[in-house]
């Protein structure tokens, strides 16, 4: 195999350095071309080195190349070094495919953009920045892509700055990811103090070989989990990702969907050593995940903005790939990670279709029966919906099952059934979303209507190759009751991943738990077809049966007031109380207080202007007299 | 080598200033543009020092020695691996401050240039000096400009600010006189000659009781030119008064006096006592981190925000400096120049706002990025090195210090981690308040983006600050060997100890075998030549 795998984030870094530098002289068209053309060739790169490891055994795994020595200091010593392995190849196949993808739709989207090339310089960076966390063959590498990727987040929600409210969205996504990253860098220091190296290899080996005590494992594996919640949104940080929905469209569907906020699911399978030697912390990350499923699902019925439902949705398919980690099911977790890439970034590319063409629109109360005006986008929104309703023949279909399937056989029954009612949430608010948008009455505004239209095709051949992946990207990894051969994925993937103990599972059970799994997507459907299309008086009347319990979901539980309460204001009210009474008042009071006490202050203030060099000498002088004499005496 | 390039580099400044008394004062420009030059040549020549410089040998090089007074008084200069990249440091930043008040000083811009120069000189004096008396005449001789440039071209509170600089500092030097003549005399019993060289100090075996006393009027001294909490109130006054010259140099530059201070003589020549009080100093810094970080949070004026900023990113410095060990004080000293880096051009950037709007205060801005993107992107980029962004220097030395922090105590060090999240929330939240939002104040709809002037002295820093990030290894590098040797110093007491235990954590020993075997190769090397 020949080692041109460095030059997958190298390209789309120098596109950036150029387009940084020269983009506001550069004509649109170019930029246009460059970005996009930077990312298609990441990706060809990609798929060239996929190839060349196919043919490699599995005891080479991983292809590690070593470009210079990053950081050298005594023990820490980091490198910048890349390496290529499957799961590196499938991360960067996804975010090479699905980003090019998303470029391409922004050329579109951003068309009218006074800000265009700012938007690709940090595309490009952002590119670059996840590129480099899969890649990184040491985990002090693998920080900076992780931190990396969390500027271009801030940069891209804050786009329009000039809103408050994005830039809030900004800044809190970043000092939320901030927070994680605190956790993960701690974990970080525990491996490097302990272990004596950064690079994976050799973390993997010492930890597989037990050469770490099993509770500072877990508290290694618990401090980069913190790390993952934050970036991938989980409990207790995924705070940040509703608000992040400030950002232009495409930034959602790449970043806040496809990639970015997988990251945490990237390391967690990356370093699955840590979750599979110590069982609390492997319980840990499923239970939160199984969790954040169903909490995120819930948070999603009662949202109007047709983002803010997809942003819930996000959250709660990404818990399920935690559940998928969590369970020892690595392979089914990246496996959703993969499925799930297509089918939510084309939500987000349809949605920021539907936006487009109702001039900004982004309350579903104002939408309703597009289906007419948008030939091209309601058909491949709808296969999204499909897909991650989990309906069989369709892509999130066999990775959710997967997972499902895996939680069961590890006897986590609780974690299996949230998975369930994730599962039926989900199915519902994907189809209230679908029936209130495209289907019933109009409820548009006559302004918006005159300019309705669907999106150009530079949008719409994009939407429909995510659509085409959306359906066919889930027969790489088929249930395993088909037979052991058929789940291409999981062999794949198989080297890196800890031997699981096969509890067998009776292929009657297995057969049970796929029928539950359709029982659950469609009845989901069913339920918002009653509530939205057949009797649509039903929703408000159990909003005004609930009041309460409406209030609460619709609030988002009121986690970012509580938040703000226990955490920004007693920090803010507290420095400034500190500032004024012991800042101001206690130091500078007693220095200030001695000085005038004593007249000095003032009489020095008074020779200020007639030659103080004189007096400070003076001073100085008799200072030293006096004190050397109490020092010889 | 027979010419005295450190002596030309310390003095070049201030013969520059001398030069200055015989231009006449309205020829403006002149002075200027020979300000610049001067600053200029002296960079280079540092450049010459850097590359001259051999990093595997620890004693200080470029050594330079004279009669002076006599009776110990010696002219002893040289420099280290620690040292070496405060001068590089300060001769980077001398230009670019003298080319960022080229339109912001417009008054006694004779008196100004001359003010610069010369504390160039004494801060540079300070950090070649290896005899103490030297070493005390440049420190308290620095004072000097800096409290005219403050007290003359400063802002409203400006007597005020410069007083309170002269008497925070005075207070701490004058103990420091003390405990030096203190040693003289101690030295002299001892030896029965007198002697002011700092190895020769280093040699003398102290009594712990005695050590306490001088370790705490030197730590002193240093402890508020950091400034560690709490004595660190003089410095946001310092610096909002302060011209933005005289900010840059302040905290890039004066404020690594008190840290090197530690490294040079508090901890070198008191190892017994400094153990003693490492606990205590330690957790002084973590409160310093923390507790400027909060303060920085709150603060209306922006200057005063990156004052209490620098507050909190000093106390992770010298949490790291007391930490002792490889990794911490490498990670010290690099963090030393990307603060002087980072903060000096945090402080470049208010000042460019300040020229423009002539307030200080954040309310009155908002929206500035529509109206200036370049600077927008300057400010980004270095608002990020401060933060910490991976990247960019800051991480570099940043992680160093918390991996340092980490091995010598690891509550100590999660503490210390906060700076990443906190140092977040004020600087972005600082960024959206000044450069984000919708713009409200009219007066910015008049702001010119950034002049090629502007652009020229920011640029240096922005790439300096992606080389320190990407490519730390010359800068590490060269300080390996100094580290050691201050390290063993600082150890010396436990020498009998270290050798009996040979797997003790004592970190010349564990660093890589390659550059022991150098530093021994180059030691016999030396002896043979002698």
């Amino acid at each position: 195999m020949r080692e041109v795998f460095w030059l997958i984030p190298f390209v789309p870094a120098v596109s950036t350095i150029i387009l940084a530098v020269f983009g506001e002289k550069l004509s649109k068209k170019y930029i246009s071309f460059q970005a996009c053309g930077a990312v298609f060739v990441s990706f060809l790169i990609s798929v060239y080195s996929f190839i060349g490891l196919l043919k490699l055994s599995p005891e080479q795994y991983p292809v590690v190349k070593n470009l210079f020595s990053w950081i050298h200091s005594g023990n820490f010593q980091a490198n910048l070094s890349f390496q290529f392995d499957p799961l590196t190849a499938v991360m960067t196949m996804v975010v090479s495919a699905v980003g090019f993808l998303i470029h391409v739709y922004s050329i579109g989207y951003m068309a009218e953009d006074r800000s265009y090339s700012r938007f690709f310089t940090l595309m490009n960076l952002f590119t670059f920045s996840m590129l480099l966390l899969v890649m990184a063959s040491n985990i002090v590498l693998m920080f900076v892509g992780w931190e990396g990727v969390g500027f271009c987040s801030y940069m891209l929600i804050g786009f329009w700055f000039e809103k408050h409210s994005a830039a809030n969205a900004g800044k809190k996504a970043f000092i939320v990811n901030r927070i994680g990253d605190a956790g993960f860098l701690l974990g970080m220091l525990f491996i490097i103090v302990n272990i004596g190296s950064t690079e994976f290899v050799n973390i993997n080996n010492a930890v597989a070989g037990g050469s770490l005590s099993s509770g500072l494992v877990t508290l290694i594996a618990i401090l980069l989990f913190v790390g993952a919640t934050g970036k991938s949104a989980q409990i207790p940080l995924y705070v940040w990702l509703p608000d992040a929905m400030e950002g232009p469209t495409p930034v959602s569907a790449l970043i806040h969907a496809a990639t970015m906020v997988t990251a945490g699911v990237y390391m967690v399978a990356r370093m699955n050593v840590f979750y599979t030697v110590s069982e609390a912390a492997g319980f840990i990350v499923a239970i939160i995940g199984a969790i954040t499923a169903v909490y995120a699902g819930t948070m999603a019925l009662t949202q109007n903005d047709i983002k803010r439902v997809l942003a819930y949705s996000t959250i709660s398919q990404i818990g399920y790939m935690f559940i998928g980690c969590g369970v020892g099911a690595y392979a089914a977790g990246i496996f959703h990670l993969y499925t799930h890439a297509f089918f939510k970034s084309l939500l987000f590319l349809a949605a920021g279709s539907v936006m487009h063409a109702l001039s900004g629109e982004l309350d579903m109360r104002k939408m309703g029966g597009l289906k007419k005006y948008m030939p091209y986008t309601y058909p491949t929104f709808l296969i999204g919906a499909i897909a991650i309703a989990g309906v069989p023949f369709l892509s999130g279909f066999f990775s959710k099952d997967a997972i499902l399937t895996a939680a069961f056989a590890k006897g986590q029954y609780v974690v299996w059934a949230l998975g369930i009612l994730g599962a039926v949430l989900t199915a519902f608010y994907m189809f209230r979303l679908i029936f209130l948008t495209f289907h019933g009455k109009e409820r548009l505004d006559p302004e918006v209507k005159k300019h309705i239209h669907e999106s150009p095709p530079v949008m719409t051949i994009p939407l429909s190759i995510l659509a085409f992946f959306s359906v066919i990207a889930g027969y790489i990894g088929l249930p395993v009751v088909l037979g052991k051969k058929v789940n291409w994925f999981n062999n794949f993937l198989k080297p890196l991943m800890p031997p699981i103990h096969e509890t067998h599972l009776s292929v009657g059970t297995e057969w049970l738990l796929i029928l539950i799994s359709i029982i659950v997507a469609l009845s989901g459907i069913f339920i918002a077809y009653w509530f939205y299309l057949k009797k649509p008086d039903v929703p408000h009347k159990w909003v005004s049966r609930f009041p309460f319990l409406y209030k609460l979901l619709y609030n988002k539980y009121y986690v970012d007031e509580a938040y703000n309460y226990v955490f920004v204001r007693p920090a803010i009210k507290g420095s400034e109380f500190v500032y004024h009474k012991f800042d101001l008042n206690v130091i500078d009071g007693a220095v200030n207080g001695t000085a005038s006490g004593t007249g000095f202050f003032g009489k020095v203030l008074s020779y200020l202007q007639t030659g103080f060099i004189k007096d400070y000498a003076l001073v100085f002088l008799l200072g030293t007299i006096i004190l050397l004499g109490l020092l010889i005496f | 080598m027979n010419i005295p390039i450190l002596s030309i580099i310390t003095f070049l400044p201030a013969a520059g200033a001398l030069l200055f008394v015989f231009i006449n004062r309205k020829q403006e420009k002149l002075i200027r543009y020979t300000a610049l030059f001067i600053g200029i040549i002296n960079f280079i020549l540092s450049l010459f020092l850097y590359f001259k410089f051999n990093g595997q040998i620890g004693d200080p090089q470029f050594v330079e020695k004279a009669k002076w007074i006599g009776y110990g008084i010696q002219y002893h200069v040289g420099i280290d691996g620690i040292s070496l990249f405060l001068v590089l440091l300060t001769n980077f930043l001398m230009p670019i401050v003298i080319l960022s008040s080229w339109n912001s000083i417009q008054e006694k811009v004779k008196e100004y240039h001359i003010f610069m120069l010369l504390l160039a000189t004494g801060i540079l004096g300070v950090f070649v000096s290896l005899n103490l008396f030297l070493f005390y005449v440049f420190w308290e001789a620095m004072l000097i400009p800096m409290y005219f440039l403050i007290g003359i071209w400063g802002g409203k509170r400006k007597i005020y600010a410069t007083l309170k600089f002269v008497i925070f500092t005075m207070f701490g030097s004058l103990l420091m006189l003390v405990a030096i003549f203190a040693l003289y005399s101690i030295f002299y019993k001892a030896a029965g000659t007198y002697s002011l060289n700092i190895f020769d100090y280093y040699e003398l075996v102290l009594n712990p009781n005695i050590q306490i006393w001088l370790f705490l009027a030197f730590g002193l001294a240093f402890a508020i030119k950091v400034p560690m909490f709490p004595f660190h109130t003089w410095l946001p006054d310092a610096h909002v008064e302060a011209p933005t010259a005289g900010s840059v140099i302040l905290a890039g530059v004066l404020l690594k006096m008190g840290t090197y201070g530690f490294l040079r003589f508090a901890l070198p020549l008191f190892p017994d006592a400094a153990k003693k009080f490492i606990p205590y100093l330690a957790v002084l810094s973590v409160i310093g981190i923390i507790y400027g970080a909060l303060m920085a949070l709150i603060q209306k004026d922006v200057k005063s925000l990156v004052a209490y900023s620098s507050v909190s990113h000093m106390g992770l410095i010298m949490l790291a400096v007391f930490a002792l060990n490889l990794e911490s004080l490498e990670g010290a000293v690099y963090q030393m120049i990307n603060h002087g880096l980072s903060t000096g051009a945090l402080f470049l950037c208010v000042g460019i706002l300040y020229e423009r709007a002539h307030t200080r205060l954040i309310k009155d801005y908002g929206g500035v990025s529509r109206q200036m993107p370049v600077f927008a992107a300057f400010f980004l980029i270095c608002m990020l090195s401060s933060v910490g962004l991976p990247g960019l220097n800051g991480f570099v030395g940043e992680v160093l210090c918390l991996f340092g922090v980490f091995q010598f105590n690891k509550l100590l060090a999660v503490l210390g981690v906060s700076t990443i999240i906190l140092g977040a929330a004020y600087l972005l939240w600082m960024y959206q308040r000044v450069m984000q939002g919708p713009l409200e104040n009219k007066k910015i709809l008049n702001f010119k983006d950034l002049t090629k002037r502007e652009i020229g002295f920011l640029v240096p820093i922005i790439l300096l600050m992606f080389f320190m990030g990407i490519y730390p290894k010359p800068f590490l590098r060269k300080m390996d060997a100094s580290i050691h040797n201050l390290l063993n110093q600082v150890h010396r007491s436990e020498t009998f100890l270290v050798e009996k235990k040979s797997d003790l954590k004592i970190p010349d020993k564990v660093s890589d075998v390659d550059l022991n075997h150098n530093l021994k190769e180059n030691k016999t090397e030396s002896e043979d030549n002698e």
